[in-house]
């Protein structure tokens, strides 16, 4: 049966902004124009408030969405990532019909819960036992069902002994639990959630991704948007990269996610360098007399230069210098610090290295493996000497990468930070003695 | 890993058509132009959140406050202590031969409830904001559940009027079967203004600065301090226009007998009534649309 559980085309939201926004105008503004244009006016408010917009050629509108189109069969996690403002979060309070798309049209083929947000519509005043039957009724269950699960999601949030105090009384971390485990046992055909797993300590994050995954495996469609990368991984079967509101890849969440974090989240945070640098002019590049550096690079698996790497895949350094005499007993270092400037590890080629270097243009590879490093931030540092002799080229941090995805000693599904400059994948045995 | 082209859809529309599964419901999201239906079908469907908001809103009124649900019975009371005092004893305002105190207090009765259940529906879609934004159900609900929960203190404000009823002697006639349609059109009325007000809100905050004072005409615009019959016979029709003309006084007429039986006067209310709850609902459910991306 091939189903098709939400087909989208060519969906569009435009929004005015600005601070002259027309639906706010006031009501002194509204009554002096229904005495200049009274017919106009009436047209415009009462009987069709949407010409009040003007066309969409004017400047002070941005579409949020445009153009968007895709298909989710049933039984699907999409995943939908994309970075700030792109576009994501309107996407999915169109199709929540929280708000009302400006062109194109889609078809929502089952029952739709929405999760914007959790803990939509608690009362402080309430008590957790009542909160759990409003906040439910507001997500669309129903009062039996409602009365079915009521143990379940009081077992889930973990609050049992509090079901019968106000909720602003709860701790945050309560508050948060009680919400989700609300939301967790939604039983819709169709899903959508937002970014609504940046709650929560790691433990429950973990469960709640747990649940999410078995709802997945009930067969469940579920449109998933999310800036946390390993949850979009381990999830999803499929995502979209939105950006500017427009659908720009569409395909295996990994590739997808590598996309993404090559071309958005590295030249957000990570600097000017973008995983390269180069001196053009050999008078100003780093060195001296003997030795010079044209360029280093940080290369990831597809041999792209980037600054962003997933954890556990490798990263090749990359330097290429020139000799500029018959050298002997030369070494490069390589040498990855901390942000804080702790270093983390040296390496060097001297081993690999002939007795004599002539002079000429070379390049080195460094291959740092996937597993071994943390997830975080380092700094490249690279120098150049003849051990006891001479330094040739002084030890300097160039470039900065930052390292994302799960850790090795994370969970499954959850990218936790581990302590430690380095986090790398061992081998363990497990022996009973006796 | 397919980049995608705008206007291109992934699926061909014969591929659309045949793919889907029919016995599920389907949803059509498309935007609205012209007049759009009032989607009552739905409201049906959520008539459990309709329950949910309204019992949220009677849960919480009294939360936190010493006296609690007796705050019910002292606003309308002290009201009619005050009236009595001024407009009954010092103004010596006609009471159509029942005790002051009572005549204003029939007629407190249903204006009291349709005073807080214009407030609060007045007010009642911006305070849900956050519900607007976050989650889709009709939001035809947000105003209702706001006119129905002042029922509950209408009911416990009813039994003084009981208790006063047994105490000057005044027993009902079988006139009285006709209170709840009185109610019902208290309830009309409230429902129609709120509806137009909660809308507008969204829109014009002025609004919500504009109803204390709203309420304060509304009550001399109705006959709660004084009886309709002070004023000759055509200008009682004008007086119809205000529905809750026609609440007070069929409330006096079924409850105390005095008064006429129902007349021209609140047929203009019912009237009147009616068309505010038609045309507001026709507003609000085109204002409906834009509520998430304007409160």
């Amino acid at each position: 049966m091939s189903d098709i559980a939400i087909h989208v085309e060519d969906l569009g939201k435009r929004y005015r902004i600005g601070q002259r926004e027309a639906y706010l105008m006031t009501l002194r503004e509204v009554l002096t124009n229904a005495v200049r244009a009274p017919f106009r006016r009436f047209y415009s408010t009462v009987v069709e408030p949407r010409k009040l917009s003007r066309p969409s050629s004017d400047n002070s509108y941005i579409w949020a969405l445009k153009d968007v189109s895709f298909d989710t069969k049933h039984g699907e996690i999409l995943g939908i990532i994309g970075p700030n403002g792109a576009g994501k979060s309107t996407l999915l309070k169109i199709l929540s019909r929280t708000t009302e798309p400006t062109e194109g049209y889609a078809e929502i083929h089952g029952r739709v819960q929405s999760l914007l947000e959790v803990g939509t519509g608690f009362h402080p005043e309430l008590t957790g036992r009542e909160n759990i039957y409003l906040n439910a009724a507001i997500l669309g269950m129903k009062k039996r069902e409602i009365k079915r699960k009521f143990d379940e999601i009081v077992a889930f949030s973990e609050i049992e002994k509090f079901l019968d105090t106000p909720v602003k009384r709860y701790s945050s971390g309560m508050y948060v639990r009680l919400a989700f485990a609300v939301a967790a046992h939604l039983e819709p055909e169709i899903l959508l959630v937002d970014e609504v797993l940046a709650v929560g300590d790691a433990a429950f994050q973990k469960k709640c991704l747990g649940k999410m995954g078995e709802v997945a495996k009930g067969g469940r469609t579920v449109l998933f948007v999310s800036h946390n990368m390993g949850a979009v991984r381990s999830l999803c079967d499929r995502s979209i990269l939105v950006d500017q509101g427009h659908v720009l890849l569409d395909g295996e969440p990994a590739e997808i996610i590598s996309a993404y974090l090559s071309e958005y989240v590295s030249s957000a945070n990570c600097g000017a360098f973008n995983g390269e640098i180069f001196w053009p002019n050999d008078a100003e590049a780093p060195g001296g007399d003997e030795v010079r550096l044209i360029a280093i690079r940080l290369l990831g698996e597809d041999g792209r230069p980037k600054s962003t790497f997933e954890v556990d895949k490798s990263i090749r350094v990359e330097i290429s210098y020139r000799v500029k005499r018959v050298l002997r007993g030369m070494r490069l270092n390589l040498g990855l610090m901390t942000l804080q400037g702790e270093l983390a590890f040296l390496t060097t080629d001297h081993q690999f290295r002939e007795e004599e270097v002539f002079p000429g243009h070379y390049r080195n590879l460094c291959t740092i493996p996937g597993g071994l490093l943390n997830i975080g931030a380092y700094n490249v540092g690279v120098g150049g000497d003849i051990p006891g002799v001479k330094v040739l080229l002084p030890f300097k941090e160039y470039l900065t990468f930052s390292t994302a995805g799960r850790g090795n000693q994370g969970s499954d599904c959850y990218p936790v930070k581990w302590p430690g400059v380095v986090c790398p994948k061992l081998d363990w045995i497990i022996e009973r003695i006796r | 890993m397919t980049p995608i082209k705008a206007h291109e859809s992934p699926v061909s529309e014969n591929g659309a058509a045949s793919g889907f599964n029919s016995n599920l419901p389907v949803l059509v999201i498309r935007p609205s132009h012209g007049w759009v239906s009032l989607k009552l079908r739905d409201l049906w469907e959520y008539r459990e959140l309709l329950y949910f908001l309204t019992w949220r809103d009677i849960k919480v009124r009294y939360k936190q406050t010493v006296i609690g649900a007796a705050w019910a019975i002292i606003q309308p009371f002290f009201t009619m202590v005050i009236f009595t005092l001024f407009f009954g004893r010092l103004a010596m305002i006609p009471s159509e031969g029942v005790p002051y105190p009572v005549f204003s207090y029939t007629a407190l009765l249903p204006w009291t409830f349709f005073a807080q259940a214009m407030n609060q529906s007045a007010n009642s879609v911006v305070v849900s904001a956050h519900l607007i934004t976050k989650v889709y159900f009709p939001r035809l609900v947000i105003p209702l559940s706001s006119t129905l929960s002042p029922l509950v203190d209408f009911a416990i404000a009813f039994m003084v009027l009981i208790g006063m009823m047994f105490f000057y002697h005044i027993y009902p006639t079988s006139a009285v079967l006709w209170l709840p349609a009185f109610l019902m059109l208290a309830l009309a009325a409230s429902f129609g203004v709120g509806l137009w007000l909660s809308a507008m809100n969204v829109r014009y905050r002025d609004v919500g600065h504009t109803i204390p004072f709203l309420t304060q005409l509304w009550l001399f615009a109705t006959p709660v301090i004084y009886p309709s019959s002070l004023l000759p016979g055509p200008w009682r029709i004008i007086l119809g226009l205000n529905p809750m003309t026609g609440v007070v006084e069929g409330f006096r007429w079924s409850l105390l007998g005095i008064g006429d039986a129902p007349g021209g006067m609140i047929w203009a209310s019912v009237g009147i009534s009616l068309s505010l709850v038609a045309t507001g609902m026709i507003y609000f459910n085109r204002m409906e649309k834009t509520f998430a991306d304007v409160v």
